[in-house]
């Protein structure tokens, strides 16, 4: 009996604390001024809100389903995983619109700090002279054209 | 007192939701737009398993555990497609 009780009281806890950080994850999403600092909340708050309502739903069923579950561990695992990958991906897509459309620099570009003197740049280009790249493709498969 | 957190749950996440909404529809750049669409894609899994702890029963783990791949995949596609001009090149 003891123990259905404490287990109430972590399944409702974990479940409280995963509906905040979720809803404050989100609320970063839409209050946030640019990307780059949009991209903290849903990596992070949001992903660790999920991964409180799984543990919640991880205790609740021995105790009330009478089961065993392991799907939502390889739920949490999954987005855990995936969660970084997504992010750097839309932080080098966001970057890439950035170059392409010159015209919304300083719209897109809000917050960004100032390039590398030497002509190096973010994530998804590399230098500027291609013949001082000793990582550089002779047929400009790195290069701007986003058709290549 | 489970019946209870599990709606103040569910209330924070459909609000949340909401705001993934926002941000999908007000998005200055796409990359605005896909992250409020992964944003979207894993506040509904936490929905999901919201739902089938209320109802206690594992039939909803399958969805949560399809709908996270699928979400990732969707939006590896689509930051892709952003930077390269095609998915699979």
């Amino acid at each position: 009996m003891t123990v259905t009780v404490i287990a109430d009281a972590v399944i409702a806890g974990l479940l409280l604390l995963g509906g905040g950080f979720a809803l404050i994850g989100s609320w970063g999403l839409a209050k946030l001024p640019s990307l780059m600092s949009r991209l903290h909340g849903p990596t992070k708050a949001t992903t660790l809100g999920v991964g409180s309502c799984l543990v919640a739903s991880v205790v609740y069923f021995p105790v009330h389903g009478g089961v065993w579950t392991a799907h939502e561990l390889l739920i949490t695992l999954f987005l855990f995983i995936t969660a970084p990958i997504s992010a750097n991906l839309i932080a080098k897509a966001y970057l890439h619109g950035c170059h392409t459309a010159p015209g919304e620099q300083s719209m897109m570009a809000e917050g960004m700090p100032d390039a590398a003197e030497n002509g190096a740049d973010w994530a998804t280009f590399g230098y500027d002279d291609a013949e001082e790249d000793p990582l550089s493709v002779p047929t400009g498969a790195g290069g701007k054209d986003p058709s290549a | 007192m489970i019946a209870a957190a599990l709606i103040i749950a569910m209330g924070c996440i459909a609000l949340a939701m909401l705001l993934n909404l926002f941000r999908l529809f007000r998005g200055p750049t796409p990359a605005d737009r896909i992250l409020a669409l992964d944003t979207l894609v894993i506040n509904s899994i936490a929905f999901i398993i919201l739902i089938g702890i209320q109802q206690t029963t594992t039939t909803y783990f399958e969805a949560a555990l399809l709908l996270a791949m699928v979400g990732f995949v969707g939006t590896a596609a689509y930051c892709k497609f952003l930077l390269r001009g095609d998915v699979v090149e």
